[in-house]
């Protein structure tokens, strides 16, 4: 398991970068690797109440899952749904290659 | 007809009622008052123009007819752009949506048109509601009407601008951390955040799901519970929004505002933000806000909320987690910016895409929040936040055993200049401590504006608490304490703020309102 008390390098937030799908330029990486470590910082502070008798909340009132009838309501048409694509050909959203020469 | 943007919406529909002014004569002075102020305030990203006129005129013929929708038909307002709108684009002030038409309104929306009301165009925010000063918007900042050298909160610092400015009289708003209430604060407004799932989230643009809530922006607190009268209540369209019968926000204005009175309500002023390190006149005009509650017959108990001081830790890893999870559907294919640089796979155009669409906050909280949810960090960072809302919600519950509304100043400062915490997140962060843990724990609040502070003559803001689903204690004790401060002040606060649409002098020496000794 990761040490979560360790320090955020530029390797880190490069990786990262990576997962979010961001083309980060390494001036950006460097300033954020050094943000993010006093964020983070600051933000360990949870860690200190956070004890294994207390419950998570992930959404403030209590909910159950809302489930409809399974019918067709008013959905947009197939023009409304690619009204705002950077490009579509035939009814379709049109992307560039999805694999790269060496895969 | 200079008078008309100085009405309240609630005085405009008793006019337009009365046939006294049309709503195209309303929509129009609006219009006008936009294009005499905009270039110092810059409250918005779009203005509607020839198709606010054209719905104007249309709402004026159903009303000659006998057929106004509501109340409130005719009634122009400004619309947050974080909001979709299917005329109108739709960026949520990010470059990733510029120009962006959705197709579909968003349910507070279209309810507002449903019931008549006007939209007279976008207003400006931080990229996609992360920020509290609006210097993070992908098109410049929005400038504090009381100061054009201050900014006006954030994130919905656009819209609160806006009514503060008279350029529209109500206005929408969403309040992930405070962008609702901060916003109202430092501009002299009112601002309300509903109950979680009180007002549809349906066509907002989302920002931290768990978090998000829409809500009215006015100048008054009757115009607020107005608005919220018309957006509120259940949308199958949004499966968090709550399926209770909600009593009327306005009618609870209107009884607080004729009680005069505060007899019998217990106002619990939460020690952890009672204004312990805050602005010295932040501080004062608490104390004495509390006091003419108390010589209004209230009760004047405090409450102690332990864990409010590790709200904003436990929100900045929440928010950036949930948030880099809702900005993954930024991906160049369905919508927004691609850029496509040649000879690339989709997934190196969406890399690209995403470093040119999104600024420096955004891009800063998507990578804090792929941090906190990584493997191996999880549990440590967003579990543990996960719990720290828990005992946020359990501080809430015993205080409300011993208060029926809490209160707090809405801000720890007042509208402070631009670039003193643009470069800093971590004191940028800490301008919402007062007003999160309320979304913490998905309870409504209210900011409404207390006086100013004597150190720089600008707004101070109240901040009212109440349990999730009594929305209308807030509107209730809000409308009474507004009604208290008017009569002793003889004017509304926002009559104290300078004119606008003045020529703007040439910055140097002697040239500046106060003879150049900044």
């Amino acid at each position: 398991m990761p040490d979560a008390s360790a320090e955020i390098t530029v390797a880190d937030v490069q990786h990262l970068a990576g997962l979010a799908r961001i083309a980060l330029e390494p001036g950006e990486i460097e300033h954020l690797a050094g943000e993010l470590n006093q964020i983070v910082d600051s933000v360990r502070k949870v860690q200190e109440v956070a004890t294994p008798d207390v419950p998570a909340t992930s959404h403030p009132l209590p909910l159950v899952n809302v489930l409809r009838a399974d019918e067709v309501g008013a959905v947009l048409t197939q023009q409304q749904v690619l009204s705002g694509a950077p490009d579509a050909f035939d009814g379709r959203f049109r992307v560039p290659a999805i694999l790269g020469e060496e895969q | 007809m200079s008078d008309l943007i100085h009405w309240t919406a609630a005085e405009l529909a008793g006019h337009l009622a009365a046939g006294d002014v049309s709503s195209v004569e309303a929509t129009r002075a609006h219009l006008d008052r936009i294009a005499e102020v905009e270039p110092d305030v810059h409250a918005f990203l779009h203005v509607a123009g020839e198709a606010a006129m054209a719905r104007a005129a249309e709402i004026d013929r159903l009303r000659a007819a006998g057929e106004a929708p509501s109340p409130l038909a005719g009634v122009p307002v400004a619309i947050k752009d974080v909001l979709c709108t299917a005329d109108m684009p739709s960026t949520a002030a990010s470059k990733i949506l510029e120009g962006w038409i959705p197709p579909y309104d968003a349910t507070p929306v279209a309810r507002l048109r449903a019931a008549g009301l006007i939209p007279l165009g976008k207003t400006n925010m931080d990229e996609f509601a992360m920020g509290s000063s609006t210097e993070y918007s992908a098109y410049g900042p929005t400038r504090n009407p009381w100061d054009l050298t201050r900014i006006p909160g954030g994130s919905g610092g656009g819209s609160a601008a806006a009514v503060a400015a008279f350029e529209a009289p109500v206005a929408l708003g969403s309040d992930t951390g405070g962008s609702i209430r901060q916003p109202a604060s430092v501009t002299g407004s009112v601002g309300v955040k509903p109950t979680y799932g009180g007002v549809s989230r349906y066509g907002a643009i989302a920002l931290a799901s768990s978090l998000d809530q829409v809500g009215p922006v006015s100048r008054t607190v009757l115009d607020a519970g107005l608005i919220h009268d018309v957006i509120g209540g259940y949308d199958p369209n949004d499966a968090t929004s709550l399926k209770d019968e909600w009593p009327s926000m306005a009618e609870a204005a209107r009884r607080g505002a004729a009680q005069g009175s505060l007899d019998g309500v217990r106002v619990g002023v939460v020690k952890q933000l009672n204004g312990e390190g805050f602005q010295e006149g932040v501080r004062a005009r608490f104390a004495e806000s509390l006091e003419r509650m108390a010589a209004a017959g209230a009760e004047i108990v405090e409450v102690e909320a332990p864990h409010f001081e590790y709200a904003i830790s436990a929100y900045y890893l929440i928010l950036p987690a949930e948030a880099s999870s809702n900005l993954a559907k930024y991906d160049s294919v369905r919508f927004g910016l691609r850029v496509d640089p040649g000879r690339s796979t989709t997934e190196q155009v969406m890399s690209v895409s995403r470093e040119r669409g999104f600024g420096p906050e955004v891009k800063r909280r998507i990578i804090l929040g792929t941090y906190a949810l990584s493997a191996g960090y999880y549990d440590a960072y967003y579990g543990s936040a996960q719990q720290v809302r828990t005992l946020v919600q359990r501080d809430f519950t015993a205080a409300f055993e011993q208060a029926d509304v809490l209160v707090s100043p809405s801000t720890p400062t007042t509208a402070f200049r631009f670039g003193e915490k643009v470069d800093d997140p971590l004191a940028m962060y800490l301008n919402d401590v007062t007003t999160i843990p309320a979304n913490l724990a998905g309870v409504p609040g209210m900011s409404l504006p207390i006086g100013l502070a004597p150190e720089d003559g600008l707004p101070v803001g109240l901040q009212i608490m109440a349990p999730a689903r009594e929305d209308a204690r807030l509107y209730r004790v809000g409308a009474t304490l507004e009604a208290l401060q008017d009569a002793e002040w003889g004017a509304p606060l926002l009559s104290r703020a300078p004119e606008l649409g003045r020529p703007v002098p040439v910055p140097g020496f002697g040239t500046e309102p106060d003879g150049g000794t900044r």
